[in-house]
């Protein structure tokens, strides 16, 4: 049976890369640029959008359900201190 | 303020010149800014026997604490330039790094030192430091003539160099410089002079710097905290430097005032709410800074060369700024020497242009990612960020995309034009353009390292088991080599000790660890540029291919 890997898993298939940060830096700053110019509210909707898609394509409800726990977490504890701006 | 450090003054000198009216003498090689990257230019440039004079507006070292952290290529610059000891001797050892979110520590990590490396990771340490170890080094060599208030006010590139005019407190002179190096800082006048642009993004944020000395034991450790209960919705780094100073960065924000943020009765309490009143402290050195990524498009104007600050800035995060500007003098020296030599083509001074900002894009993008993430600028970021930290706790993933600042490590010059391509099959990450990885060796019988046998003329490292094994041509053929218009000298690895052949250098590779790590076998040869990146390599030794490298990397092809 498949487990969540949770271990740093990014990466291009075939591509050895020289810094072992590189492809999660890749991939986060992809992120971060698809919300670019997007309001607050339309930003969260793409995250939601997202995660169908990457749950989608995981597929797999055992697995799902170990991303869902992991998420959920620590969450209903006294909650992380909010950011302000 | 307290003070750890008492700051050099040099003697300015009157200038020769000034008593010479009408005459304007002409200087090879005329490098400003004698700050840590105009410095490490000058002596590279002495210890191939050129005559340099190095200009600064000032008559000391940096104040404050500014560049901080070391890495381990530019400390094995600072080697190769005489350096290296006394920044690693002062310079503080640290491992151990705490990230913080809000009121927890999310994770730690232990940058165990990576074996078989003559040099570590980094050091911390004040840039003063620095600079005054540079200093003394530069004034050691008398090659160098260090001009103390020295300003230079007016520049004319021509095709043949640039005629300047100095200011000093005993009036103005004029000289031609064949070369100009433009080490003058981010700022840089002589940029602004020419009329230069520098392309790239302001980062809309400011920070404080605090250099503090502490009255009690704190752990030599990295602190980093994302939103602390002591400076909400902000970032703060603690640093620990030489002499018992720490250095303590607070995120402002863009709305700050930075000349009352920088007033001791505001620093103060921020600094005691950090650290609690168990650690009673005083204050060295306060600054407030903002910082841009960018770059010049060019760092070679005709007979004017841009290197460190002057051509490029990054965030701070990483320790991408003083690192880069080293490796900036290391891969232009070189090349100026041949061309000076005319033993290379003036073209060849493009490729330190085309590597270096290929090395700048390298930083820029990295440093521009750290600061993204520590200073998130929207909601929907900063909402990223924030399940980054609240995950890293129990994911490895997520520590892994924490980005506090990615250590800087030296361009892997992949694409340069001075690259041989591999005709022959290899491992491993020593490919053309890669600078070299160091390795424990043993030489005339004592311990040593590989890489000081490397570096400031190409080198043709060929490992052989038994130097006994090569056969009279080859030896004939290495001799040739060694006698050419750009002398390429041997460095043979072996594997038992034993004499060198006449003018070649041996190292044995007692426990194979050059060998594992340039992917070796008997017979492998590599050719090494001055500063150390491969140029080449080849599973057999063909004298014709080494000298055909050696004209690709010279652009005498």
């Amino acid at each position: 049976m498949a487990h969540l890997n949770t271990q740093p898993n990014f990466g291009t298939p075939g591509e050895r890369p020289l810094h072992a940060f590189t492809p999660g830096d890749d991939f986060y700053e992809a992120l971060i640029d698809a919300h670019r110019g997007l309001s607050d509210d339309t930003s969260r909707l793409l995250n939601a959008r997202l995660v169908l898609l990457l749950a989608n394509h995981v597929g797999d409800l055992h697995v799902l359900r170990e991303a869902l726990a992991a998420a959920r977490a620590g969450l209903d504890a006294p909650a992380p201190t909010r950011a302000r701006r | 303020m307290h003070g750890t450090y008492t700051y050099p003054h040099y003697a300015y000198r009157r200038p020769a010149e000034l008593d010479r009216p009408g005459q304007v003498p002409r200087h090879p090689v005329v490098v400003v800014g004698a700050g840590p990257v105009g410095l490490a230019a000058a002596i590279d440039l002495a210890q191939h026997g050129v005559r340099v004079l190095l200009l600064d507006e000032d008559d000391t070292v940096s104040v404050g604490s500014r560049g901080l952290c070391y890495a381990k290529r530019a400390l094995e610059i600072l080697d190769r330039l005489g350096c290296g000891d006394p920044v690693v001797e002062q310079g503080v050892n640290w491992s151990v790094g705490r990230t913080f979110y809000g009121e927890r520590e999310v994770f730690n990590f232990n940058l165990l030192p990576e074996a078989d490396h003559r040099r570590p990771a980094m050091v911390n340490l004040q840039q003063y430091y620095l600079e005054q170890f540079l200093v003394e080094r530069a004034m050691a060599l008398p090659e160098i003539d260090l001009r103390w208030k020295s300003k230079v006010v007016a520049v004319a590139p021509g095709a043949d160099g640039a005629r300047l005019e100095v200011e000093t407190a005993d009036g103005r002179y004029a000289l031609h410089a064949e070369w100009l190096i433009v080490a003058d800082g981010a700022r840089s006048p002589i940029r602004r002079m020419l009329g230069l642009d520098v392309e790239g993004k302001v980062f809309q944020d400011r920070f404080l710097i605090a250099d503090v000395v502490m009255k009690a034991d704190f752990p030599t450790e990295r602190w980093f905290w994302f939103d602390p209960p002591f400076h909400r919705g902000q970032s703060v780094l603690l640093h620990k430097q030489a002499a018992g100073v720490w250095r303590i960065d607070f995120q402002l924000g863009w709305d700050a005032d930075p000349d009352e943020e920088r007033k001791p009765e505001r620093v103060i309490p921020r600094i005691r709410a950090m650290l609690g009143p168990a650690h009673p402290f005083e204050l060295e050195w306060v600054s407030v800074y903002t910082f841009q990524c960018r770059r010049m498009q060019r760092f070679r104007h005709g007979r004017v060369l841009f290197v460190g600050d002057a051509a490029h800035q990054v965030s701070p995060f990483g320790a991408r700024g003083a690192n880069s500007g080293i490796q900036d003098t290391d891969n232009l020296v070189w090349k100026l020497k041949l061309v000076l030599d005319r033993r290379a083509p003036e073209a060849l001074l493009d490729t330190y242009s085309d590597e270096r900002v290929a090395a700048a894009d390298e930083n820029i993008l990295n440093s521009t990612r750290s600061t993204d993430f520590i200073t998130p600028k929207s909601q929907a970021s900063r909402d990223l960020r924030n399940a980054v930290l609240t995950l890293a706790r129990e994911h490895p993933f997520a520590r892994a995309l924490v980005n506090s600042g990615r250590l800087s490590v030296p361009a892997h010059l992949t694409g340069s034009v001075l690259n041989t391509p591999d005709t022959d099959a290899f491992d491993g990450p020593m490919h053309p353009g890669a600078p070299i990885a160091d390795a424990p060796v043993r030489h005339h019988g004592r311990d040593a390292w590989l890489l000081p046998h490397t570096g400031g003329r190409f080198v043709l490292m060929l490992f052989e088991p038994d130097a006994h094994a090569l056969d009279t041509a080859t030896l004939q053929a290495l001799r040739a080599l060694a006698d050419s218009p750009i002398p390429v000298h041997t460095l043979l690895v072996t594997e038992r000790d034993g004499d060198a052949p006449p003018g070649m250098t041996r190292v044995t590779d007692v426990r194979g660890v050059a060998a594992r790590r340039f992917d070796a076998r008997p017979g492998t040869a590599y050719l090494l540029r001055p500063d150390q990146h491969v140029s080449a390599r080849w599973r057999r030794f063909d004298a014709a291919a080494v000298h055909a490298a050696v004209a690709r990397a010279t652009c005498n092809a």
